[in-house]
C-alpha cells in the first residue's frame, strides 16, 4: 500500500437492537446507550452509541483491510470527537469510515492507516489510526 | 470536587483471572458485525496460524475495562462519574486474545490533566496470562467535564 493512498469509504450502522446487543455483549449497562428517557433526562439530544460500538466499526474497516483477519492489527486507537446519535427507526445511525495509508511508515512489516468516521458529515472519531502486520 | 493529582503513578491490585471463550467472543463480533470466520470458526484460525478463535481488535475492552472501572470509583480519586465522558482508547496487542486465554489485568493511571474546566484522566491496563505473557496494553482517557 503506497503512502497517501486514500482507501475505499464504507458504512456501517447502529440501531437500537446493534447497542442493546451491544450492551449486552460488553457489560456497558449506562442507559445512555439503550433509553431513550434517561439519555434526554441529561441532556443528550437522543440515545447515543456507546464510543467503543464506534471504535469496533472502525476495527471491521480495519479487518477488511487485513483480508479479514482481526490478529493482523497490532495497534488501534481512537479519539472520540462527537457523539453518534441513533434514532428510534429501523435505519438507525449511518457511520461512514474513510481512510488513508498514512504518509510516515516507520516499519516495513506493518502498514499504518489513518481512518475517520463521521456521521452526517460531522467527525465521530478523530486521530484514528490502525497498525496492521503485513500478511 | 476536583481530582486528586496525587493518584498519577497510582497502581491498582491485579484483577481476578479472566477466562476468554468461544462463546463471548462470537457473542461479541455478532454485537459489532464482525464476519470473519477467524471469530467463530476454530477451523479456520487454527488454518490462519492461531491456537483457537481470535478476538476483534476491541475485544480487550471487555477485559480491560473492569480494572479501569476499579480505578476510576476508588473514591479517594475524587472523579464524579456521572460527568464523565470517554475521550481517547488504544489498544497494543501483542498478539490477537484467543479463545482458552486465561488473563488478568493490572491498571496503573498515568496521567491527570487540566484541559480548562476539564480534567482528563488517562489510565494502563496491561492484560497478561496468568502464565505472565503479555497480551495487550489498553490505555483509556475519560475526561470529567467541568461546571459550565
Amino acid at each position: 500500500m503506497t503512502p497517501g493512498t486514500q482507501l475505499e469509504p464504507k458504512t456501517y450502522r447502529a440501531t437500537r437492537l446493534d447497542l442493546v446487543k451491544y450492551a449486552g455483549a460488553s457489560g456497558d449497562f449506562n442507559p445512555i446507550h439503550t433509553n431513550e428517557r434517561i439519555a434526554k433526562s441529561v441532556g443528550l439530544p437522543n440515545v447515543i452509541a456507546h464510543g467503543m460500538y464506534t471504535m469496533a466499526q472502525a476495527g471491521r474497516y480495519a479487518t477488511e483491510l487485513a483480508d479479514g483477519d482481526p490478529g493482523r492489527i497490532t495497534e488501534f486507537s481512537v479519539r472520540f470527537s462527537a457523539m453518534v446519535v441513533v434514532p428510534d427507526d429501523d435505519d438507525g445511525a449511518t457511520i461512514e469510515v474513510c481512510g488513508a495509508v498514512a504518509a510516515e511508515q516507520p516499519d516495513p512489516d506493518h502498514v499504518v492507516v489513518e481512518i475517520t468516521a463521521r456521521q452526517d458529515g460531522t467527525k465521530v472519531l478523530s486521530r484514528t489510526r490502525a497498525v496492521i502486520r503485513q500478511g | 470536587m476536583a481530582i486528586n493529582p496525587a493518584y498519577v503513578g497510582k497502581a491498582f491490585e491485579p484483577s481476578a483471572p479472566y477466562e476468554v471463550s468461544r462463546v463471548k467472543i462470537a457473542e461479541f463480533a455478532t454485537a459489532i458485525g464482525e464476519q470473519s470466520p477467524l471469530c467463530y470458526d476454530k477451523e479456520a484460525a487454527v488454518k490462519a496460524g492461531y491456537p483457537d478463535v481470535i478476538a476483534p481488535p476491541t475485544f480487550a475492552i471487555v477485559i480491560s475495562s473492569a480494572g479501569a472501572s476499579t480505578a476510576v470509583r476508588d473514591p479517594g480519586l475524587g472523579l464524579n462519574y456521572a460527568m464523565v465522558v470517554h475521550g481517547e482508547q488504544s489498544f497494543t496487542h501483542g498478539r490477537p486474545l484467543h479463545a482458552g486465554d486465561v488473563v488478568v489485568t493490572q491498571t496503573t493511571i498515568e496521567r491527570i490533566r487540566s484541559i480548562g474546566k476539564h480534567t482528563s484522566i488517562t489510565m494502563r491496563t496491561e492484560i497478561t496470562t496468568t502464565d505472565g505473557e503479555h497480551v495487550c496494553t489498553a490505555r483509556n482517557t475519560l475526561v470529567e467535564r467541568g461546571e459550565l
